[in-house]
């Protein structure tokens, strides 16, 4: 697995939240550095390529595994 | 680039229909937007210290029920006293069951992010509604004040 420097567990949130989370999670971060989230909406998986998108921040990995969301989002 | 702007005029003041205000402003905020949500008549439920939200089924034939109830469940039985708390309570069940933020908790992550919050003052005065009851940091104005951002604004809903 990719390194990162840390660690969100969104998991049994749903949407907004984890977006939310993650933001005020990159918001500590410095620029570079890389955030890892757990979720486990569903929906998680286009909002998280949303919120890349609009924000800038580069979404690195995105990918499920038993019934988990794993994401890696780096910091612009 | 500079700051999009998203407007909201909230008029509903039921738990179902806080949801899309808040949810659009925190989310739009963590996006990188300014936000401005104006509250009018029923909406201004939704600031109050201690908001008391309810969910009716009543009028509401979209409304899921647990059992098949809104197949079978007579409308006038809906309008029978407690049903609307019974209802109320089940939703909020439900929703914490499925991780949906409450509407406080939902609304703090609004204020956190510096979503603008104004208050109809001609609700405030047509209601005699007490300014102490809202919450703070909640401004107070007209029409004009809305538009003062709106038409500025990239998004602009009425909710």
């Amino acid at each position: 697995m990719a390194t990162f420097d840390q660690e969100l567990d969104a998991t049994g949130l749903n949407c907004p939240l984890p977006i939310l989370r993650a933001k005020k999670a990159l918001a500590t971060l410095q620029s570079g550095q890389v955030l890892h989230i757990i979720a486990t909406d569903p929906g998680s998986v286009k909002d998280f390529e949303a919120f890349a998108k609009q924000t800038g921040n580069q979404l690195l990995e995105s990918r499920e595994e038993g019934g988990k969301f794993y994401f890696l989002i780096k910091k612009s | 680039m500079s700051e999009k702007k998203l407007a909201i005029i909230a008029t509903k003041g039921t738990l179902d229909w806080a949801y899309p205000p808040f949810i659009l402003a925190s989310t739009a905020a963590a996006l990188g937007y300014e936000v401005q949500i104006f509250f009018t008549f029923y909406g201004l439920q939704l600031v109050r210290k201690q908001p008391d939200l309810k969910v009716s089924s009543l009028g509401n034939p979209g409304m899921p029920m647990p059992m098949g109830m809104d197949k079978w469940f007579p409308v006038l039985f809906q309008a029978l006293p407690g049903m609307e708390s019974m209802m109320t309570a089940m939703m909020k069940q439900k929703m914490k069951a499925k991780g949906v933020a409450s509407i406080e908790e939902l609304r703090n992550l609004c204020l956190e992010a510096d979503v603008k919050m104004i208050a109809c003052q001609m609700t405030v005065d047509l209601f005699d509604m007490n300014p102490s009851d809202f919450i703070d940091g909640l401004e107070y104005g007209g029409a004009a004040t809305f538009f003062e951002f709106a038409g500025e604004s990239d998004i602009c809903l009425y909710i």
